[in-house]
């Protein structure tokens, strides 16, 4: 209770912000991906942040969640990585835009 | 009474109809004789109700048919009007159309749609009747039409000649300008008096306004001059000279081209309110008498001399109506009907002989070949030149002593014209039927022969009504003639000075003088027609004043410019570019926003990131 | 803002673990050679475990390094050192225009509209909360209890569907990246080939 859940949130939503930034500019799936469990965890922070101010269990329950599902999806989205770079030798996601109209 | 009126009216239309079903199964006499017959029933149950009329007091009768419109305050009955006027006109359009059905049923032998144009005759007899006996505008109307499609239909009778094609559509063009006219009036009178029933409008004329009166009445000279072939519509008369003669007799000279006519004289109440609208409708009518008089004496094909009298002829007669002479008018309007038939049908039996040659360049000398023909066409001549005592002396004297009363102008124009038609119609026949013979190369060595029966009487017929028909009414029996009998239809004209009868005899001698000497010219200049006097001839006149040709430069060039302007700039570049402009600025569209889908992930995300950010910004401002 | 009433040690606690989050967040994105970026990661986590530790969810804290750090970031390494692929990616060059000047605009717009909006809104007020995910509240401390009773109580729908989901996702990464099996026939023509 000491300190002010304030700058907790706060540093969680800069983590949010950093992560967002290395989705948007790193070019390597798997670094992407980091970044992606970084955004997470700044969401986890929040979650832990609001359970302990306001003292409900229920936000930590989230984040008990969150884990799950985060490793889960690592676990399959790595396992596409993989496949993909099977056939094109590369894990640069600008590589593969053959979506476009 | 009624069912003899509602006779005239449906004789012709049954026989349209039969005649329309029966299509292709008659063989080639018979549509002739059965057309001919529905007319001649019809000319009957004329007589039949013009005596039942005259044997009663009363001289107007409506025949009421059927309701038509009812719509808001207009109320429109499909009814038949008999009265003195109606009665005038229905027995001389039964009558010569019988006679001329007759004629045509040898005239048209051996053509290929023969039962075609019998269908087409009898149904404008049919519109011509319902015209005349309608007691309201609007059935008038339906009958103005009827017989203005049936004009077109038979001048292009003979429809895969280019000329006789575009003379039918130019019959029609120029009368739908005059149907304007008619419409206008139409507009005016029921705006001012709220009805269209001849009876109800006459007796509520004085709801007119005076400037409202002359429009209308303007209005309905116009309608008139679209009819009737005057000034400025005129050259259509001429080009539907391409149709068969008997469509020439008929319809061009004795029954639709009078119609203008009769629709003045019908609507003499409303004419009565303007006498601005009454000088105008005499000057037209003055000045297209002497301008088609003189256009007719330079005219090489023997259809165009007669269609150019017939315009000049009810010139005489639209000026006696602007004079308020309307029983002067009908009287011309009969007997013009008689000897104008008998001349049109006189040519046919000419053209007919000579195997189709209209030129009277190659003609000459037919006496001797055509012994029935000449004696009725001689007799058709003298009317019209009006030679006493001729039909077309006493009418041309009613006419001229009616104007010379009105304006001394008009009457010198008038007694002018009269010189030059006998000096035309002279021309005509000198150079026709005397002299030496032209027409050998034409006929290919054989002599012309005489028309059969079927087509020779009746021209004869017509020759006895052009010889007597003078008597509907001599001077000395004015009152009780077809003046008196009218004058009950017609509404006199206040202020118009009648003169004495010493200076109607004068004025006859005068008349008698003129066509003497018109007589005497044509004579002397074309006894010789070897070589061809064409000192005597002039192009201007014979191209109509050059009428035609003024029309298509002022209208005809600019409306064709327009056109091509209109198809080769406004419809490419205007039209189809608006389209396709459309279309373009779609597809354009379409591809800038093809370019958001890059298939990049990373700048799809961006825009979920930028989406955020927005939606941020948005949240904040508006909690603020 | 609550009545300030924290002490130094608070405060240094706070700080490093701010300091290992944020460094080790900026390492993660700055990084050229991808094994560098996954011990970056480690080292956000454990910033954020000690961010739970000091927020009273212990349990939460353990399960982070042993879930995250332990399992998560591992994997990610044997991925990295299977593919190959950890040469360094040149971070230089940005081959999409505009990329990143407008992803910093958009993610500083985000973030310091979040952060307003916290601001705004006074933060935490203090009052607490009317749920309790199930669970009496007490003191704070016996932590792990309280997790537990509520997962397995007001949330254990959720428990067993990630429980599921948990399965699925074995399956599937086993299917993503097998490769092809050869027909029996085929197996036969290689071996005597």
């Amino acid at each position: 209770m000491s300190i002010p859940a304030s700058w907790f949130l706060v540093v969680g939503a800069l983590l949010f912000g950093i992560g967002a930034y290395g989705v948007l500019t790193r070019r390597s799936a798997l670094i992407m991906f980091m970044c992606i469990e970084l955004m997470l965890n700044a969401v986890n922070l929040t979650f832990v942040t609001y359970a302990h101010a306001l003292r409900d269990i229920g936000g930590q329950a989230a984040v008990f969640f969150v884990l799950v599902v985060a490793a889960a999806e690592v676990t399959v989205g790595l396992g596409i990585v993989v496949s993909v770079f099977r056939r094109r030798n590369s894990t640069s996601v600008d590589e593969l835009s053959e979506m476009k109209g | 009474m009624a069912s003899a009126a509602l006779l005239i009216v449906l004789a012709p239309l049954v026989g349209f109809v039969v005649m329309l079903i029966m299509g292709r199964q008659v063989k080639e006499p018979t549509a002739g004789w059965i057309a001919t017959t529905a007319v001649a029933v019809a000319f009957v149950a004329s007589v039949v109700t013009f005596f039942a009329l005259i044997s009663r007091s009363q001289h107007e009768v409506t025949v009421n048919l059927f309701g038509w419109l009812d719509v808001g305050t207009l109320h429109v009955n499909a009814a038949l009007l008999v009265d003195p006027l109606s009665m005038t006109m229905c027995l001389f359009v039964t009558g010569i159309s019988a006679l001329i059905h007759l004629y045509s049923i040898g005239y048209m032998h051996g053509e290929r749609d023969f039962n075609k144009f019998f269908i087409y005759l009898n149904l404008f007899v049919f519109s011509m009747l319902v015209l005349v006996l309608a007691n309201n505008l609007l059935l008038t109307f339906v009958g103005w039409e009827g017989v203005g499609v049936c004009s077109y239909w038979l001048v292009s009778y003979y429809f895969d000649k280019d000329s006789a094609a575009s003379a039918g559509k130019k019959a029609f063009i120029y009368n739908r300008i005059g149907d304007v006219g008619l419409l206008i009036a139409m507009f005016l009178i029921f705006r001012t008096t709220g009805s269209l029933n001849y009876v109800a409008v006459f007796h509520h004329t004085g709801l007119f306004t005076s400037s409202v009166a002359t429009i209308t009445v303007l209005a309905l000279l116009l309608a008139a001059t679209g009819k009737s072939a005057q000034i400025p519509l005129f050259n259509w008369l001429p080009d539907a000279m391409e149709g068969p003669t008997p469509v020439s007799a008929l319809i061009h000279a004795a029954t639709m081209v009078t119609a203008g006519v009769y629709l003045l004289v019908r609507m003499s109440p409303v004419l009565a309110l303007s006498s601005s609208g009454r000088m105008s409708i005499a000057v037209v009518g003055g000045v297209t008498a002497f301008v088609a008089a003189t256009i007719a004496t330079s005219q090489r094909d023997i259809k165009k001399v007669l269609a150019f009298s017939t315009v000049s002829q009810i010139g005489y007669m639209v000026m006696a109506v602007g004079a308020g002479a309307y029983a002067a008018a009908i009287f011309l309007m009969v007997c013009h009907a008689f000897y104008k038939a008998l001349l049109f049908l006189g040519s046919g039996s000419v053209i007919h002989s000579l195997s189709g040659e209209q030129d009277i360049h190659l003609m000459g000398g037919l006496k001797k070949y055509l012994p029935l023909t000449f004696p009725t066409f001689l007799i058709g001549w003298l009317t019209i030149s009006g030679v006493p005592p001729f039909a077309g002396f006493w009418s041309k004297a009613d006419v001229l002593g009616s104007v010379y009363g009105f304006s001394k102008f008009l009457w010198v124009l008038g007694l002018i014209t009269a010189v030059l038609t006998a000096y035309y119609m002279s021309r005509l026949f000198v150079v026709t039927f005397r002299g030496t013979e032209r027409f050998r190369e034409v006929t290919k060595g054989h002599d012309p022969h005489e028309s059969p029966w079927i087509m020779t009487a009746p021209l004869v017929v017509l020759a006895a009504l052009a010889v007597l028909g003078g008597v509907l009414d001599l001077p000395w029996i004015h009152h009780d003639s077809i003046a008196g009998f009218i004058s009950g239809s017609v509404q006199p004209v206040a202020g118009v000075a009648s003169i004495s009868t010493s200076a109607q005899w004068v004025l006859a001698a005068v008349d008698l003088v003129a066509a003497v000497v018109g007589i005497a010219a044509a004579f002397t200049i074309w006894r010789q027609t070897s070589p061809w006097p064409s000192r005597y001839e002039s192009s201007f006149l014979e191209r109509v004043w050059l009428w035609d040709d003024a029309y298509d430069a002022v209208i005809g060039r600019p409306a064709e410019h327009a056109a091509a302007f209109t198809g080769e700039v406004i419809e490419p570049r205007v039209i189809d570019g608006a389209v396709i402009a459309v279309a373009t600025s779609v597809r354009r569209s379409a591809e800038g926003t093809r370019k958001v889908q890059s298939g990049l992930l990373r700048q799809y995300a961006l825009a979920i990131v930028m989406g955020m950010a927005v939606l941020v910004v948005y949240l904040l401002t508006r909690s603020w | 803002m609550i009545a300030a009433t924290y002490t130094i040690p608070d405060v240094l606690i706070f700080v490093s673990a701010s300091a290992l989050m944020l460094v080790g967040a900026v390492g993660v994105i700055a990084m050229k050679n991808p094994v560098h970026c996954a011990l970056s990661l480690i080292m956000t986590f454990f910033g954020v475990a000690l961010a739970f530790a000091v927020q009273q969810a212990h349990f939460l804290a353990a399960v982070e390094i042993i879930v995250y750090a332990g399992a998560i970031v591992v994997l990610f390494l044997f991925v990295i050192m299977f593919l190959g692929v950890d040469r360094s990616e040149d971070v230089n060059v940005e081959p999409i225009v505009g990329q990143r000047p407008l992803a910093a605009l958009g993610v500083v717009i985000t973030v310091a509209g979040l952060i307003a909006m916290l601001a705004h809104a006074r933060w935490v007020t203090g009052a607490h909360s009317a749920t309790t995910g199930g669970v009496p509240t007490k003191g704070g401390n016996a932590n792990i209890k309280e997790l537990g009773t509520s997962v397995f109580t007001t949330y254990l729908y959720a428990f067993e569907i990630t429980a599921a989901l948990l399965i699925i996702a074995v399956v599937g990464a086993v299917l993503l990246s097998r490769r092809d099996r050869l027909s029996r026939a085929e197996e036969l023509q290689e071996e005597n080939a």
